[in-house]
C-alpha cells in the first residue's frame, strides 16, 4: 500500500485523529501531536508568503522519500495523509475521507465538535477506503 | 522583510517537519536523511534545493510547474559558482549584488523555461 498515514486535526491546530496504514516508522503520540500543530502552522505561514492573493495553504509537499497531500474543509479542519512519493488518486480519497467524516462522524450525535474521533464505523469505512485505493 | 523572515521560518520548520514524518526513518532516530524539495498551494508553487555547501535555492513559479531541481542546480553550477563564488570580492553567506548574476540568471531563466 503506498498511503501511509492519515491526520486529522482540527480548525485550532490539534490533533483529533491519526491511522497508520503501512508496516512504517510509528511516531509516538505526543510526537504526532506535536508534528500534527506544526503542520498547522506551516500551512498558514504558507498562506501569508503567496506572491498571489487568495492562496488557501500547502495542498501537496514533496521530498525525497514521501508525499503529503493535505486537504483543508471550508471549517479548517485539515485532513492530510504522507505516502510513496508520486502516488496518484490521493487527492479524491481525500475528498472521500471527508465525506466519511462528515457522515460517520459529525452526524454521530455522542461525538463533541473538535474532540479526538473515536468512532468504530469512521475507522472500518477508512480502511475500506485505503485498501481500494490500492 | 518580513516575507524573507517568514519564508526562512518555513523552510527552517518545513525542514525539521519532514525529517521528523519520514517513513523511512523513527521518529526518535533523526537521521537527516529525508530531504524537502517542493510544496504546491493553490496559487503557487516552491522549488528548493539545498546544497552541501549551505546555500539553499528557492524558486517561485505557478503551481502546474513540474519538477525544477535540474534547473535550480544548473542555477547553481552556472550562474551562482561562475558570477558569484568566483568573485573575489563575493563574502560567503553574506548578501550580494552582482550585475553578471542578475543576467545570467535571466539567461537560464528565459532558455530552460
Amino acid at each position: 500500500m503506498s498511503i501511509f498515514s492519515l491526520y486529522i486535526v482540527n480548525k485550532s491546530g490539534g490533533l483529533i485523529f491519526q491511522k497508520d496504514f503501512a508496516d512504517i516508522a510509528r511516531l509516538n503520540t505526543n510526537d504526532a501531536l506535536m508534528q500534527a500543530s506544526i503542520w498547522h502552522s506551516l500551512h498558514a505561514i504558507s498562506s501569508q508568503i503567496s506572491p498571489l492573493n487568495g492562496c488557501t495553504g500547502i495542498e501537496m509537499l514533496e521530498t525525497s522519500t514521501f508525499s503529503l497531500h493535505c486537504f483543508q474543509a471550508l471549517t479548517g479542519t485539515k485532513f492530510f495523509v504522507t505516502c510513496a512519493p508520486r502516488t496518484t488518486g490521493v487527492e479524491s480519497l481525500l475528498r472521500t475521507i471527508y465525506e466519511m467524516y462528515s457522515d460517520y462522524v459529525l452526524k454521530n450525535p455522542f461525538y463533541e465538535m473538535e474532540m479526538p474521533i473515536r468512532c468504530a464505523a469512521f475507522d472500518l469505512q477508512l480502511v475500506v477506503a485505503i485498501k481500494g485505493m490500492a | 522583510m518580513d516575507d524573507r523572515k517568514m519564508m526562512f521560518g518555513l523552510l527552517f520548520s518545513l525542514k525539521a517537519f519532514v525529517n521528523k514524518l519520514d517513513p523511512t526513518s523513527g521518529g526518535s532516530e533523526m537521521s537527516g536523511q529525508c530531504s524537502f524539495q517542493s510544496f504546491r498551494t493553490n496559487k503557487y508553487k516552491l522549488h528548493y534545493l539545498e546544497n552541501p555547501s549551505g546555500i539553499s535555492l528557492v524558486l517561485m513559479t505557478d503551481p502546474l510547474t513540474g519538477d525544477l531541481r535540474e534547473f535550480l542546480r544548473h542555477v547553481y553550477s552556472t550562474c551562482f559558482t561562475e558570477c558569484v563564488v568566483k568573485n573575489p570580492f563575493y563574502q560567503p553567506g553574506q548578501p550580494f549584488t552582482s550585475d553578471q548574476f542578475a543576467s545570467a540568471l535571466n539567461k537560464a531563466v528565459r532558455t530552460h523555461l
